[in-house]
């Protein structure tokens, strides 16, 4: 696999690569697999936990990144009453016990809750107890780590960069998409990555707020929380921790393709 | 082009308060660092917003406090070379080149006419990580050419370069003059820069400003001098070149007060120049000298000594309608007896004159 070229194919290849080995139709007790099929390299069900897991990191990143861009931008750019609140806020999942964000997720989102209800009428989104909900509480967890990446990134440029694009003639928005994201792009990207990981391995808000449901929104930690609960399962956590450490070295790889790309004679075309 | 600045910004210690009116085609902007200068273009450009009084270039009100008319910075026309060039690091110079030109060409300047007068053409596809600080500041004067401003702010643009640079980028700056007829603010606090460049001068002390006028009549001004430069300070003549020594490689030129040689600097025969002659690479004597290696020795009438007390004073000689002044010792002054009206020599070496002291003046 040439890691360096197409990181894509390394991003979803582990899974891929799993997916043909393993015999179909195999239904059977992680207690059973590990003992009788060590051979095969994953089952179904770690394809399907692998897969969701992906999925709800991804989701959770592609949402929450508009949002924290414009955070970011919010506080680095610029000067308002209250923003130190603000600041704090965003930053409360980095030191409120994830349980208790859960809690407060359930207490909004639920199908009787404020927020959960606003969504089911509207959007037809539910989150209780879905994977949706798996990806919202992953998202609000990531959400201060992306926000301070994206941050710091923006506050490395020279704002006399933009006062430059200004007097070329380009307005707010041009100087935004052509200047200052190009320039904070190593700091999102960054963002994203430690999003991406956080949420690979939420735990405590995710359990709280969508139970551990397997199919649904049991994600890699949550199973092997569910296999340290059942005795002999040794060989099968530890395979599911060998990949979790594989999807996050993955994960900063690809980051650090795309960054170094981001750098490269490719952007001159971003103008 | 016509600037009328009046404006004023309270700086945290600094009071700006400024107020001038000038057509010229080349304004400079003189003063010392913390003058005020760099704030003064930055509320042309709408970089600053003052607290109070207008801007208006050509007849268009950019800044009006009282009608509350405060245009964005990219709906003036205002190009800006900063003194250390900012270009966008994530674009090519290519890019960089065309990111305020406007969309299909168009305009007074093409980019491939830019691109051969700023000497670009092998820079396109660099970075500008790579470039050194002369090409960088090239790159960035073609950058703001190319957005097609009706007036070129220059902050200090050859600040940060070493001094073969500098001539090199000045004397791109003054094809931008001579061959585009750009109007340019030029702000610089060197001496040299400003009189080769600039037709109108706006000179600046703690944020107010002293005086502004013709470049000739204010580095002329006796009042001035302190702030016109002391060690670098003199006077500022306007002469046409008349003819050339090939043998020697010298030049002579005439002005309205005589006659000056200067090493051969490649000047056309007619062109007009500013020469500026540094007083303390003027000396004097009572009587004409004989066996001198000087080649410059112009008779004249003192007009005014300026003595503080010290070891130096500054003796003024009118040559035509000029004043030029001669830093000599005290001593020398009292044992030549040297009074206002005494006839005396001015000697100038001809190569006191260098390539900084001796601009061509805009047509």
């Amino acid at each position: 696999m040439s890691n360096e070229t197409n990181p894509a194919a390394l991003a979803i290849g582990g899974a891929r690569l799993a997916l043909i080995l393993p015999s179909s139709g195999q239904r059977r007790s992680y207690r059973c697999m590990a003992i009788r099929d060590n051979h095969a390299m994953l089952s179904a069900e770690e394809i399907s936990i692998i897969l969701l897991s992906l999925k709800v990191a991804a989701a959770s990143v592609v949402f929450s990144l508009p949002l924290a861009l414009a955070a970011a931008l919010l506080l680095a750019r610029t000067q308002f009453r209250g923003k130190t609140l603000v600041d704090a806020l965003i930053h409360l999942p980095l030191v409120l016990p994830p349980v208790v964000i859960g809690y407060f997720l359930l207490l909004a989102f639920g199908r009787q809750g404020l927020l959960g209800g606003f969504f089911e009428r509207v959007f037809g989104l539910v989150f209780a107890f879905r994977w949706t909900g798996a990806a919202l509480a992953a998202g609000i967890m990531g959400f201060p780590l992306m926000v301070r990446a994206i941050r710091l990134g923006l506050e490395a440029i020279d704002p006399r960069l933009e006062a430059a694009a200004r007097t070329l003639g380009a307005g707010r928005w041009r100087v935004l998409a052509s200047v200052t994201l190009p320039l904070a792009l190593p700091g999102i990207i960054m963002g994203a990555l430690l999003a991406f990981a956080r949420s690979l391995g939420e735990f405590g808000a995710t359990i709280t707020f969508v139970s551990n449901i397997p199919g649904e929104t049991q994600t890699l930690p949550l199973a092997i929380y569910n296999l340290t609960q059942s005795p002999g399962g040794d060989s099968a956590i530890l395979k599911l921790c060998a990949i979790s450490v594989l999807l996050s070295v993955a994960a900063l790889v690809v980051s650090e393709w795309l960054n170094r790309r981001s750098r490269g004679p490719g952007a001159s075309t971003l103008a | 082009m016509k600037l009328e600045v009046a404006i004023t910004k309270r700086l945290g210690a600094l009071e700006l308060d400024v107020e001038f009116s000038a057509e010229a085609p080349v304004l400079g902007l003189f003063g010392r660092s913390g003058s005020g200068k760099t704030s003064v273009v930055n509320a042309i450009a709408g970089l600053l917003k003052p607290d109070s009084g207008r801007v208006v270039v050509d007849g268009e009100v950019l800044f009006d406090s009282a009608r509350g008319i405060n245009l964005a910075p990219e709906k003036r026309c205002i190009g800006y070379v900063f003194q250390d060039a900012l270009l966008f690091p994530h674009l090519s110079v290519r890019h960089n080149l065309l990111y305020g030109a406007p969309r299909g060409g168009g305009g007074a300047i093409g980019f491939e006419a830019a691109v051969e007068l700023l000497g670009l053409a092998a820079l396109l596809e660099r970075r500008p990580l790579a470039l050194s600080g002369g090409e960088k500041q090239r790159v960035a004067i073609g950058r703001a050419l190319l957005s097609q401003p009706r007036l070129l702010l220059m902050d200090e643009p050859l600040a940060s370069l070493d001094n073969q640079r500098r001539m090199e980028i000045l004397r791109y700056i003054e094809r931008l003059r001579n061959e585009l007829k750009q109007p340019v603010v030029y702000v610089s606090h060197a001496v040299g820069e400003i009189t080769r460049l600039a037709d109108h001068v706006v000179l600046m002390n703690e944020g107010s400003v002293l005086a502004h006028g013709p470049v000739q009549q204010i580095f002329n001004r006796a009042d001035l001098r302190p702030h016109t430069g002391r060690y670098e300070g003199g006077a500022l003549i306007e002469a046409e070149a008349v003819a050339h020594d090939a043998r020697y490689f010298l030049t002579r030129f005439r002005f309205d007060g005589g006659e000056l040689v200067a090493p051969g600097i490649d000047t056309p025969l007619g062109a007009r120049v500013r020469i500026r002659i540094r007083s303390r690479d003027v000396s004097i004597a009572t009587v004409m000298p004989q066996g001198i290696s000087i080649r410059n020795v112009l008779a004249g009438n003192v007009t005014e000594i300026a003595d503080n007390g010290g070891a130096i004073v500054e003796v003024s000689v009118r040559l035509g309608t000029i004043d030029v002044p001669a830093r000599i010792s005290r001593q020398a002054r009292y044992e030549l007896a040297i009074e206002p009206g005494s006839r005396v020599f001015l000697l100038i070496k001809a190569i006191a004159f260098d390539k900084r002291s001796v601009g061509f003046a805009a047509s």
